[in-house]
């Protein structure tokens, strides 16, 4: 019976939970990025529904599930139907691997290859946008999920070779012991690698088409990108495939390179009284600290030309990146 | 007992989405059935306790290979009408005999195994200890790979160079040959 309890109820249970945490989190993140924006441009935002606007959050998606679902007549049903899935599974599936604190009520799985694991299933993310644009029979569309598809092949060639100058550093690919060997060595790799830091966090905005690399929706050339012909719930689940990427980028940067759970400056004694707040409060706090960045980012620049990305990414970051690499490994044989 | 279930599931969901890959109407339902497939077998090797090989699986096949698939097949007219010089019966003849070929091969390699056991390659090495591998497959595939098998290893990935340059040359001779097209006919 306890066996039972604890390969099925448990982590049953523990996905319930992080999966609802998740979904909670992106609505948020909607009206979080909404606010700030506001607030950038000098205005208020969403102020109408509750205090502050806060819970247009909530309403946001009961509009959305509400709306009519159109299934334009000449696209291919089962794959306009399948893209949107295709697009979500794999931004919640990551979730599985990823550590919240040390002990393992704070996560679902102990991978041994966690990181690897993350870099495959977002791999599969792409071809939500792929089939999206191409199933629905528009050319606009089209346009995008090719531009989607050439761009994320090709950061994901700068943000893998980065990764793997950081698994040098760390000699494990288990997202835990990542960040037991910065509480070890009392450093976040944030100091240590911050070449790899700066090419994943720029890496990570293209790979979740975010602004400034936000080309495969860019409504002034392509109406609503590769989901112009969506609407309703089979648009929404892009959206929130969208938003819980970046949430997904976000904890990945915040454990390869921000100590995870860890309290700032792990390996000074003064500041202990820090480990009051828990683990996983830490580690929420700081992945919404880069959830800022991006908005951040995306009020501030405009947007690439798509020239202008392919040569960002094939010129100056995976060279940077296989630079930083061999540096790295000269580094890990000499010192 | 369970094991053997899981087995024989995917081992069928395996075959029939095979089966479907080459007789969907759709060249993108096809490669949506490969895609399926790659993600079974990874799951096939998540049982067989190869985490590594499983991952490596999802992000070199499903993530890298067939997302370019699916590029060529969205960018290629496929409604064109088959060559009309060419023996459509001639291209079964070769399938025919490439299948066969493989697997006299897989039978083989299964004669081989039965009677020779699983080879050695997985129970020799080790990092020098009594209890060589303790952490896991990534580690036990990488010192096997740089050991026993290194010049396999090595040749494989010179193989993958001479391709990439063969790319590399082939795209750089087309844009050549559209440059000189639109010098107009001088030579």
């Amino acid at each position: 019976m306890d066996a039972f309890l604890e390969t099925f109820v448990t982590p049953l249970l523990k996905i319930a939970i992080l999966l609802n945490a998740v979904l909670v989190a992106v609505t948020f993140l909607v009206l979080m990025e909404r606010k700030v924006i506001a607030w950038a441009q000098s205005r208020l935002g969403p102020m109408r529904v509750g205090p502050y606007g806060i819970l247009q959050a909530i309403v946001d998606p009961i509009k959305l599930i509400l709306k009519e679902d159109i299934t334009p007549r000449k696209v291919d049903r089962y794959v306009f139907t399948l893209a949107p899935i295709m697009s979500l599974v794999p931004a919640l599936v990551v979730w599985s691997v990823v550590p919240f604190g040390p002990d393992p009520l704070y996560y679902i799985s102990d991978v041994n290859v966690g990181l690897l694991f993350i870099i495959a299933v977002t791999s599969i993310g792409v071809y939500g946008i792929i089939l999206g644009g191409w199933a629905s029979n528009s050319k606009y569309p089209l346009l995008a999920s090719l531009r989607a598809s050439a761009q994320l092949i090709s950061y994901e060639i700068a943000v893998t070779m980065t990764l793997v100058s950081v698994i040098l550093t760390t000699g494990t690919l288990n997202l835990i012991e990542i960040v037991e060997a910065q509480r070890d060595s009392g450093l976040w790799f944030a100091f240590i690698q911050p070449v790899a830091l700066v090419l994943i966090f720029i890496g990570g905005l293209a790979e979740t088409n975010r602004a400034p690399f936000d080309l495969p929706e860019a409504e002034t050339e392509l109406t609503g990108g590769f989901h112009t012909e969506y609407s309703g719930m089979r648009f929404s689940l892009f959206f929130l495939a969208e938003y819980a990427n970046m949430i997904v980028i976000s904890a990945i940067v915040v454990v390869m390179f921000f100590g995870g759970w860890l309290r700032p400056f792990p390996g000074i004694e003064a500041l202990a009284f820090l480990d009051f707040v828990p683990p996983w409060i830490w580690f929420t706090g700081k992945v919404f600290l880069f959830l800022y960045v991006f908005i951040w980012i995306r009020a501030t620049l405009p947007r690439y030309r798509y020239d202008q990305l392919m040569a960002l990414g094939w010129k100056v970051l995976i060279p940077v990146a296989i630079a930083n690499l061999v540096v790295t490994g000269v580094l890990k044989v000499l010192l | 007992m369970v094991d053997a279930l899981v087995f024989w599931v995917l081992a069928t969901a395996i075959l029939g989405l095979g089966i479907a890959v080459v007789s969907a109407r759709s060249a993108v339902h096809s490669v949506l059935f490969l895609v399926m497939n790659f993600l079974l077998v990874a799951i096939l090797y998540v049982t067989l306790a190869a985490e590594f090989v499983a991952v490596i699986q999802v992000l070199v096949y499903a993530g890298g290979i067939v997302v370019l698939y699916l590029f060529v097949v969205m960018l290629v007219n496929l409604k064109k009408e088959p060559e009309r010089f060419s023996d459509p019966r001639r291209a079964a003849r070769t399938g025919l005999v490439l299948a066969g070929a493989v697997l006299a091969e897989l039978v083989g390699i299964a004669v081989v195994v039965a009677y020779r056991g699983t080879g050695t390659a997985v129970t020799t090495g080790g990092l020098g200890s009594d209890t060589p591998y303790a952490t896991g497959n990534t580690e036990q595939l990488g010192w096997v790979l740089y050991t026993n098998y290194l010049i396999p290893f090595e040749l494989a990935s010179m193989l993958l160079l001479v391709a990439m340059i063969g790319a590399i040359v082939l795209a750089k001779r087309q844009l050549g040959a559209t440059r000189g097209a639109d010098e107009g006919s001088g030579e």
